[in-house]
């Protein structure tokens, strides 16, 4: 049996994400997002990954989803209202229930998850250098390392998303139809 | 962590992301999908830091780090591309653009 604070956290993590995709309101939907997504963060502080968590909270729940609230607020589009149309529902409920289904039988009912050992690293990984450490310093040492390429790589995403953002929400007379 | 196991947060993943998906298939207004598709990211993220854990390694939590970095570059671009198409089309309900299938 798992600890409270995990069931209490699933439980809000999921009742949150199902608000996201069921509410027709889109302000709705978006508080039901920060609230999975603290959820989520609360998740990662149950696995020992402060740091990420703190991350997952101010980037994502805060200044990702801020933007998302504003565009909403923004664009201020209609919402289609009443219930869904059945084939709609029909879809969402067999989706759902059928690959619910699938994840519940390949890391439950396989036994193919519990069969591993946990809190031990795997003898391929026993000469890494990134041993689990639950301080912030950790991440920092990490990514002037090992993943130094990759960190460059993430910055120079982001000059490019910079730049693409600002010309696409650039005024372009000429491609006005 | 004493009393739950690898599987008990795969599950809470595996069902989060499976929720994302079916919300991606359902809704019409583009950006609750676009939020859908966060939350499947998310639920891989929270797989991610699992697997990290339980095997007492750094590599899936720093492979988190670069995912959220990523994801906010994406949502920048990707609402960008939303509020264009909403000044040339004036709507951002999926069902109402079909220009590619008319």
């Amino acid at each position: 049996m798992p600890d409270g604070l995990f069931i209490f956290f699933a439980a809000l993590t999921l009742g949150a994400a199902l608000l996201l995709v069921v509410s027709r309101n889109a302000v709705t939907s978006a508080m039901g997002m920060i609230l999975a997504l603290v959820g989520v963060a609360a998740d990662f502080f149950l696995l020992d990954a402060y740091f990420l968590g703190v991350l997952q909270v101010l980037v994502y729940a805060g200044a990702v989803m801020v933007l998302f609230l504003f565009i909403i607020m923004l664009l201020d589009t209609e919402d289609a209202t009443g219930a869904y149309p059945w084939k709609t529902a029909a879809l969402g409920l067999a989706t759902f229930f059928l690959l619910a289904a699938g994840v519940l039988w390949l890391f439950h009912w396989s036994g193919a998850v519990s069969a591993v050992k946990a809190g031990t690293t795997p003898p391929e990984l026993s000469n890494n250098p990134a041993e689990f450490v639950t301080a912030a310093k950790a991440f920092g040492r990490l990514l002037y390392t090992k993943y130094l390429l990759p960190l460059e790589i993430a910055g120079f995403l982001l000059l490019v998303a910079l730049v693409g953002v600002v010309s696409l929400s650039k005024d372009n007379p000429e491609s006005n139809a | 962590m004493e009393n739950t196991s690898l599987a008990h947060h795969l599950i809470l993943a595996g069902l989060l992301f499976v929720l994302g998906l079916t919300g991606v298939l359902i809704r019409r207004n583009l950006l609750v999908v676009y939020m859908c598709l966060e939350l499947m990211l998310a639920a891989a993220t929270l797989a991610l830091v699992a697997f990290s854990r339980f095997n007492r390694t750094m590599d899936g939590a720093v492979l988190v780090f670069f995912v959220i970095t990523v994801a906010a570059a994406e949502v920048a671009v990707g609402l960008a591309l939303i509020v264009a198409l909403f000044r040339k089309r004036g709507t951002v309900q999926s069902d109402a653009l079909t220009t590619l299938r008319d």
